[in-house]
């Protein structure tokens, strides 16, 4: 008997956890999990690494940093060196006080922009993008497991209405 | 359902009984059902008012300042007063949806949608005035650090002013980004349930694609929880910045170290009424006392009162500095602020600012709608003649008793500012019928903690 691809809906955030980790845990393939909402410890269930993406943040911050002192060095230091207000712009040290608010706007602008960007990029969020959610339902009050069926269809199956699925879908790879 | 369990000590935070479909209806009601007449005849009097500003802009800029009630003692006065004025208002925004994510203050969930819009709207009305008081705003983009024509000609970053360019413009694009992808699963709800094909297509387009895998969902929460990081020092510094274009001055008045904290106070406190100003209109309007309830209300109140109460310290304290610091100049703004030709707007500021926040002590008025609305108007306000006080009284008197004016706003100035209102009106009002104005993915995270079906439930 072939494998089946099955979308199985719930209409509760608990049983819909108690679902995966119990599909987890008979060793059947979850493809992929839509919900309205984060529910917690969902991904734990799943067994997803954790994101990376404040990682990343920090990394685009220090680039931010690096950026502006890079960017201000140039232009106040080396291209036009000039005496404002009694505080000449000799050297970047000594003029490095009035420098920290945009060094600070800087970072937070690179980081946080940045951060969103790959966000969307990973997430495949961009204009024009369609929606997969396979059911219109799971933006709104419904919960649906993508799943492999298991080796014995009709167990499966039972085992979901057995754990409270309102409706299970065999669906075509 | 262990895990929902929240104290019972807690208001519930979603009246009535509730499912999660239901929060969906409640939440996309406004934007599927038309407008009413009362909705229309706010958006012809903001469209109205809108345009006699922008007739006011450009009589400006093919007049020339002139036409502002400046003269050249006071040199600063209307605009800069009505641009601190709506920056201070856009910082509720991040404030609630920032700073009160990291404290896991959950009645933020309720609020947080509109007081971010409020907070990218009214910064863009701060933004118009510093870009018409240049004169030719076509040449704004001189602002940035762009290799140009002009020789070695760079901007100065040891300035105040470019300081603000920095902070303002990174202010409202990292709002933006966070008030939109904050977005993106209310509108994919929106989209997904729409009959009519064109709203299905526009929804589908603004929500860029999203369908609530377990991965994004798990990217969104902690895209949310740094952005909130980013945020909260980023909302700091900006009226710290603001203030910044005053207090790095030498002129007597504005030259105090306690501005920063001080203007940052302020500016929460002038949000956070107009967030009560709009709210209690609104969850009205479109029937949402469900979820910005009365403890919503009160929260915000408290809010109010506290960053009131610390206005009035600073103003306080400033008079204090000024008798200790023994300089006479100093000595003499501060009599002149209080006692001079501007003593009435003084008098209105304390009384505003410092008094009428005070009642909110008394728990039958901070839980009272109309007592709420009254005083957020009234505190805004106060607010305008704080920056109003602060700007004009430090100026008009100048070290040359011969150079000593008067500040008189032109029906120009009027104009503008009452243009910028009816901007950020019409924006509101567009708003409120076009977007989610709850963020509903969150208000399902808690309502089998915080929701008053599921309280009762678990009392029994």
């Amino acid at each position: 008997m072939s494998l089946k691809r099955l979308h199985v809906l719930f209409d509760d955030d608990d049983i819909l956890l108690d679902a995966v980790k119990e599909i987890v845990k008979s060793k059947i393939y979850i493809h992929e999990v839509y919900t309205p909402f984060p529910v917690h410890g969902l991904d734990k269930a799943m067994k997803l690494k954790p994101t990376n993406i404040s990682i990343a943040t920090f990394i685009y911050g220090c680039i931010g940093f690096t950026v502006s002192i890079l960017m201000i060095n140039y232009i106040m230091i080396v291209d036009w060196p000039q005496d404002i207000g009694g505080k000449p712009s000799f050297s970047y040290i000594e003029n490095m006080p009035s420098f920290v608010p945009i060094m600070f706007e800087l970072t937070v602008f690179f980081a946080a922009h940045l951060m969103v960007i790959t966000f969307y990029l990973r997430s495949k969020l961009w204009p024009f993008k369609e929606a997969e959610n396979p059911d219109p339902s799971t933006t709104d009050d419904k919960f649906l497991i993508d799943m492999d069926s298991g080796s014995n269809l009709s167990k499966t199956k039972s085992m979901l209405k057995k754990m409270g699925a309102i409706s299970i879908k065999e669906v075509k790879e | 359902m262990s895990s929902h369990y929240e104290a019972p000590i807690r208001k519930p935070l979603v009246l009535g009984d509730k499912s999660y479909g239901d929060i969906s209806n409640d939440i996309a009601r406004p934007i599927e059902t038309p407008p009413n007449t009362d909705w229309w005849i706010a958006f012809s009097i903001a469209m109205a008012a809108f345009l006699w500003g922008l007739g006011c802009m450009a009589y400006t800029l093919g007049t020339g300042i002139g036409s502002w009630g400046l003269n050249k003692t006071v040199g600063w006065a209307w605009d800069i007063t009505n641009f601190v004025w709506w920056v201070g208002i856009g910082h509720a925004g991040t404030l609630i949806s920032a700073v009160l994510l990291l404290f896991r203050q959950k009645w933020r969930m309720g609020i947080n949608r509109s007081a971010e819009a409020m907070t990218i709207f009214s910064v863009i009305q701060a933004g118009l005035f510093p870009i018409i008081h240049m004169g030719r705003p076509w040449l704004a983009y001189w602002m940035f650090p762009i290799p140009n024509q002009f020789g070695s000609l760079w901007v100065n970053f040891n300035s105040p002013l470019l300081w603000d360019i920095f902070a303002i413009s990174t202010y409202l694009t990292v709002s933006l980004v966070f008030w939109w992808t904050g977005l993106l699963p209310d509108f994919a709800m929106i989209r997904d349930r729409a009959v009519k094909p064109w709203r299905k297509k526009i929804y589908g387009l603004i929500s860029f694609g999203w369908s609530g895998r377990a991965k994004d969902w798990q990217r969104f929460e902690e895209v949310s929880l740094v952005l909130a990081g980013l945020a909260t020092p980023l909302v700091l510094s900006v009226h710290t910045i603001v203030s910044f274009d005053f207090a790095t001055s030498v002129i007597p008045g504005w030259h105090t170290t306690i501005f920063p904290p001080y203007f940052v106070a302020g500016a929460i406190f002038s949000g956070f009424a107009m967030v009560q100003t709009l709210l209690i209109i609104m969850r009205k309007v479109s029937r949402l006392e469900s979820y910005i309830t009365i403890q919503h209300i009160e929260m915000m109140n408290i809010v109010i009162m506290i960053t009131g109460t610390i206005v009035g310290c600073a103003y306080i304290t400033e008079l204090f500095i000024a008798w200790y610091s023994g300089v006479e100049y100093e000595q003499y703004a501060f009599l002149n602020r209080a006692t001079g030709p501007y003593w009435w707007a003084y008098f209105l500021m304390m009384s505003c600012n410092v008094v009428s926040p005070q009642i909110m002590w008394v728990k039958k008025i901070r839980t009272n709608i109309i007592w709420s609305f009254v005083i957020s108007i009234v505190v805004n306000v106060g607010m305008w003649f704080e920056r109003f006080v602060i700007i004009v009284t430090s100026l008009h008197r100048d070290y040359l008793p011969s150079s000593w004016t008067m500040f008189s706003p032109t029906f120009i100035d009027i104009g503008i500012f009452i243009g910028t209102i009816g901007f950020f009106f019409v924006l509101f009002l567009l708003y409120a019928r076009s977007f989610p104005v709850v963020a509903q993915a969150e208000i399902k995270t808690i309502l089998k903690s915080s929701g008053e079906n599921y309280k009762k439930l678990r009392d029994k």
